[in-house]
């Protein structure tokens, strides 16, 4: 700790994780959390699976399965899918960009506090015994007052809106981040294609999350004020909170399977060693998915009695998506046709993610087609479909990501022989798993069903697919034995460990110091590392001379003010109103002290650059 | 493109082969894939045609990436750095516009069945009205043009439109004849009425099933749909509206009037539409949709049901007085607070309850 | 993180909000803010318009809404929106008292936009139009309260700002602040002009 332009305390330890703004170590915590939350919703997972490995079984009941699935769907969507999508984002874009840290640093705290308390929160309605077990979607009036008595959906409801703040601010802080922090020389079509991806997402999470924020509060004030929004007797409409809901929910899904994308173009082109194939028409199918991700909610609803014209309009929406998706798929495949594909974990699930989300995809153009939708609504055959995009999409490319990056984000490499075990365990689960479920719904089998009669054949699948949930399960279990074995390790990595980077994160050292760039590198074209070491060189060229970098302090404002909105949230939950003032006291004032104080921040020194400032 | 052409050829017979062979697969009265009527045909035929343009997707997918992965593997010490290729404006407009042509070949007839079916029989003289109104796991059928209602088992005449009309007496749940037609919503609100209509060519009882979360129960909220013929069907009608005559034991009669017309209506006696319609209950398939008469007498499940209801269907609107059951071998008194004479007596009844057509 | 301290001390330049990176990211981001609440406000609207002819027995809006006192409400706002536009020429110019009276100016007329709108709910709710009468009611309160709440946090918060310019005076940290919440406050200006469209003109009409 040298001497700084102004003293800011700097913290060690626990405090150093409670008080960071630093990206690489916000994007270590979402991982974490999103881990641990992705292990709870597994586990719920398994249990589903376990009550249904035969007819009538009694392993859970009626309403404790209702509850399952509904905190499956929920965490594994907003406290896992999305929380892991966020550590890749933080862990990478800056680095990617050429940037020290993200437009807002303490934004960017307060995002993962946020959503971790709204992650925390929604979890304890297990131990508070009153959980939410109206779907993850939902719907009214099942979730509505007069149905869900207790304080089970209160919970859903108060959660998500608590991490939907999170996400917001993520959404926001990216989209700065991306269009003004990018190193001198990179334009946009000189952006890796991941950053590309985060860069849309974090748009369509902008535009998309305050849809559900209006959702969460109109129900909410159904549940507590005896509003009227969706009280059917009242003159309130359930049909618009479906309307709502999918129209923050389809862009949900392109939030969640774009950056999976953008992983698969990065890692593909990596391990083949080659430019990835139609790069700009990559850039323009993923603008125009998003785009269209817009206007296809209602094949959400096509059972729910719109009409033919609404119908008619949605299927043929919903096809067209297929069209940009399949430039992707095929861009994909040239990318790798002529290169030197070298299989190692990461490229394994990337090569993986391929074919099966194309199995995910067809399945999606199927139920396009309303007239045939009417049979698979609401059936396992849309549960087969859904998870092939979003595991076999979206968690897959998770892996290939975590694989890849590993060693920026810790400084080790993850072994390969387990990483290519959790890989065909996973792999092969999953196929177990799902694409029987196609053929459970095509014979008549719905979804969230507790339990089913026997004698109507869905006995032999359902039991073959709970084996394939198991052997799901024992590959998560590999990668965390990985993770902890590769912590052991203390072999030092190399800046560039799979020696083929193509993108300005492998340009400096595993993990980065904690300016990540001594000096900015100057862009001189996509690709740009792997330009420079094709000229010879060994670094980037410099955009600036080398000089005292300025960086924000630590903060503990933003667990405060997370700690804040959690006590409000259970304070209008259980009519404590003092605590629920006294927590949203807690919050603004927080809020207020920031606005007040300013961060004048601190210099790191080139003399202490020179030891190397970790992070 | 010749090419292309002679493969789709090709490989439609083997598509259509696996269709064939999907097709044998579930219950006849139960699966998608097997048709019992038109409205499940036109949707069974769009399933099969969208299913062989994908297949044919994931196949050409599939084999190029077999292809690649085993052509341009890297061989050990393989140091060499491929030719960096930007696209290839060629291809990229034909994968984007291959897709075009298949989706159109898909979205046309799409078009045309979502109008088809979308048809509305309700001033249609030869269509038969019924009105359906869901509830927390069972289901009410009304014939509004005979002023008959029942549940759990809907009876319709072979060879005539069958116009519904559905709303929900609570929460959303979809109504489902696998094997005659695909599901619709039943809304609950104002403006939110839904209309479909299924035709059943032949005879047969086919099975209906919730679709919708809805509940603890929703799991088991099945209803069989039974189609017979138009004198049959006539000769149930008029069974139905046949006075009911109520049971012998003036025991049995005043605990059956106070413990159960409370809510459920039998013949004339019609306390409104609280609980299922009990007229013509014992010739019934099943007992609350699930427990098959053919198991066990209608007797034996009536008597079952009536005792442990909340068990048999967690969370449905037959009182209980808990979960611990009070009811079994040698106990004095059921969870519906009837004693065994009682049940005994009221299950017969029920039982006894057979319409004939 | 490079920010250029150099203007610190002595001159600021012209656009003192944009003299740094943090200060035009602190705008960008706010813009994509608006974006967000543009959303936010476009879904309630939505569902006030699926709503709004659900009265049930509670008053309608025919009934309800009285055009002359919201008229004023509405011009007040569009005022307190000039004010904010004078006050953010004053900050272009460095005129840090102009800025500053212009700003109270802005306030106030806040102030008195809210003591209006909630004279009004109170009318209302004495009239038998209370958050729980109608899905009319719930989405009435709910789209023209969370503007309210709006107006409410702009004021507090331009009323810290102001407390700010007097202890730090104006420099390339404050005028940012200062410059996003005149945005901010154009915004809650705009989305009640829809609001007097949407809820009250096209109430009268029915």
């Amino acid at each position: 700790m040298a001497a700084h332009a102004h003293t800011v305390k700097r913290y060690r330890g626990l405090m150093d994780w409670l008080t960071t703004v630093d990206h690489k170590k916000i994007g270590i915590l979402y991982l974490i959390a999103g881990g641990l939350f992705f292990l709870v919703g597994g586990l719920e997972a398994v249990l589903i699976r376990i009550q249904l490995i035969k007819p009538m079984n009694d392993f859970v009941g009626a309403d404790t399965f209702n509850q399952l699935i509904t905190m499956h769907g929920t965490t594994m969507i907003f406290l896992a899918a999305m929380p892991m999508l966020f550590a890749l984002m933080n862990a990478v874009i800056p680095l990617q960009i050429g940037a020290r840290d993200v437009a807002f640093p303490f934004l960017n705290s307060l995002g993962f506090w946020t959503f971790f308390a709204g992650g925390v929160l929604l979890n304890i309605s297990w131990f508070a015994g009153d959980i939410p077990d109206a779907g993850w979607t939902s719907y009214v009036p099942l979730a509505g007052p007069m149905y869900a008595g207790g304080h089970g959906v209160d919970y859903y409801l108060m959660g998500l809106q608590i991490a939907g703040i999170g996400t917001l601010l993520g959404g926001i802080n990216f989209m700065a981040t991306i269009i003004n922090m990018r190193a001198p020389g990179m334009s946009f079509m000189r952006m890796p294609m991941f950053t590309w991806t985060i860069f849309i997402t974090s748009a369509l999470i902008v535009f998309a999350f305050p849809v559900l924020t209006v959702g969460l509060v109109a129900l909410t004030f159904d549940r507590l004020f005896q509003a009227n929004f969706f009280e059917t007797g009242n003159g309130g409409n359930a049909v618009l909170w479906e309307h709502i809901f999918w129209v923050f929910g389809h862009p949900e899904v392109y939030i969640l399977i774009l950056p999976a994308f953008g992983v698969i173009s990065e890692v593909v082109s990596t391990f083949s060693r080659k430019r990835l194939f139609g790069y700009s028409s990559m850039v323009f199918a993923t603008v125009l998915i998003a785009f269209l991700g817009f206007m296809v909610w209602a094949h959400h609803m096509f059972t729910t009695g719109l009409g033919p014209v609404a119908n008619g309009l949605f299927s043929i929406a919903t096809m067209l998506i297929a069209v940009p998706t399949g430039v992707k798929i095929f861009n994909w495949l040239f990318t790798l046709w002529g290169g030197s594909i070298s299989f190692t974990s990461a490229s394994l699930f990337a090569i993986g993610f391929i074919p099966t989300f194309v199995m995910g995809g067809v399945t999606g153009v199927m139920l396009a087609v309303a007239p045939a939708d009417f049979q698979y609504h609401d059936t396992y055959f849309v549960v087969a479909h859904f998870h092939y995009v979003i595991v076999g999409g979206l968690i897959f490319g998770i892996f290939s990501g975590l694989h890849y990056w590993w060693p920026k984000m810790f400084g080790r490499v993850l072994n390969e022989k387990l990483g290519k075990a959790t890989f065909w365990t996973f792999f092969i689960g999953f196929h177990m798993t799902f694409f029987i479920q196609h053929f459970l719904g095509l014979i008549g089998m719905p979804r969230r069903v507790w339990t089913y009669l026997p004698g109507q054949g869905f006995d032999t699948m359902n039991a073959v697919s709970t084996v394939g949930a198991f052997l799901m399960g024992i590959g998560t279990i590999i990668f965390v034995v990985n993770v902890i074995v590769s912590a052991a390790n203390k072999k030092p990595v190399a800046d560039d460990p799979w020696e083929d980077g193509r993108s300005l994160e492998w340009s400096i050292p595993s993990p980065p110091p904690e300016y990540n760039f001594k000096q900015l590198p100057l862009v001189r074209s996509y690709d740009a590392w792997w330009n420079e070491k094709q000229k010879g060189n060994t670094e980037m060229p410099p955009a600036e001379p080398v000089g005292p970098i300025h960086m924000p302090s630590p903060s503990i404002l933003p667990l405060i003010m997370s700690i804040g909105l959690f006590a409000a949230a259970l304070g209008f939950m259980y009519d404590h109103l003092i605590i629920a003032i006294a927590g949203l006291v807690v919050t603004f004032g927080s809020m207020f002290c920031r606005s007040v104080f300013d961060d004048h921040g601190f210099h790191i020194e080139p003399e202490e650059q020179e030891k190397g400032v970790h992070a | 493109m010749m090419n292309r052409w002679r493969v789709l050829k090709r490989l439609l017979p083997l598509v259509a082969g696996m269709a064939l062979l999907l097709s044998a697969c579930g219950r006849e009265d139960l699966s998608t894939l097997s048709p019992k009527g038109p409205v499940a045909q036109k949707q069974f035929d769009l399933m099969t045609l969208s299913i062989s343009i994908m297949a044919l997707v994931v196949v050409v997918v599939f084999a190029i990436c077999i292809y690649v992965l085993i052509r341009f593997r890297r061989r050990k010490g393989d140091n060499t750095v491929p030719k960096q290729v930007e696209g290839n404006h060629t291809l990229e407009i034909i994968w984007t516009v291959v897709p075009i042509i298949l989706l159109l070949i898909l979205g046309v007839p799409t078009i045309n069945t979502v109008f088809g079916l979308s048809k509305d029989y309700s001033k249609d003289p030869e269509a038969v009205q019924v009105t359906v109104t869901s509830h927390q796991y069972w289901w009410e059928f009304e014939y509004p043009e005979y002023g008959i209602k029942t549940a759990q088992e809907l009876i319709v005449p072979t060879g005539r439109k069958i116009q519904f009309k559905l709303a929900s007496g609570d929460v959303t749940h979809a109504f489902w004849i696998p094997s005659i037609g695909g599901k619709i919503d039943t809304n609950a609100g104002l403006g939110t009425t839904n209309k479909l209509y299924l035709e059943f060519p032949n005879e047969g009882v086919f099975r209906g099933k919730c679709a919708e979360l809805c509940g603890p129960s929703h799991a088991l909220m099945d209803f069989k749909a039974k189609a017979v013929n138009q004198a049959s069907f006539d000769r149930w009608v008029a069974a139905m509206k046949t006075p009911v005559s109520m049971p012998a034991d003036e025991n049995v009669k005043a605990a059956f009037e106070s413990k159960c017309l409370t809510c459920h209506a039998i013949g004339e006696t019609n306390a409104g539409s609280a609980a299922p319609n009990l007229t013509g209950v014992g010739s019934r398939l099943t007992v609350g949709g699930i427990l098959y008469n053919d198991e066990k007498s209608a007797e034996e499940n009536l008597k079952d049901w009536i005792a442990h209801a909340q068990t048999i269907k967690p969370g449905n609107q037959m009182p209980d007085v808990g979960t611990d059951v009070k009811y079994g071998p040698g106990k004095g008194t059921t969870a519906t607070g009837l004693t065994e004479e009682e049940l005994d007596g009221i299950a017969k009844y029920l039982a006894g309850q057979k319409l004939e057509y | 993180m490079s920010a250029h301290d150099h203007h610190l001390d002595g001159h600021l330049p012209h656009e003192p909000e944009k003299a740094t990176l943090e200060g035009r990211n602190k705008i960008l981001g706010f813009w994509l803010f608006l974006g967000a609440e543009t959303v936010l406000f476009g879904t309630l609207f939505a569902a006030f318009i699926a709503l709004r002819h659900q009265t049930l027995d509670g008053p309608t809006p025919d009934h309800l809404f009285e055009l002359p006192m919201v008229f004023a409400a509405t011009m007040i706002l569009l005022v307190s929106s000039l004010a904010s536009v004078f006050a953010v020429q004053a900050l272009h110019q460095h005129k840090v008292k102009a800025m500053i009276v212009w700003l109270i100016i802005t306030i106030l007329l806040g102030l008195s936009f809210l003591g209006l709108e909630i004279y009004e709910f109170n009318t209302y709710v004495s009239e038998g139009h209370k958050l729980t009468t109608s899905a009319f009611s719930s989405s009435f309160y709910t789209l023209v309260g969370f503007h309210g709440a709006h107006v409410a946090f702009g004021v507090l918060w331009i009323g810290l700002l102001i407390a700010q310019i007097f202890k730090k005076g104006l420099t390339v940290v404050t005028a940012p602040k200062i410059y996003v919440s005149a945005i901010y406050w154009h915004f809650i200006d705009v989305v009640w002009v829809f609001i007097f469209t949407v809820v009250y003109l096209m109430g009268k009409v029915g």
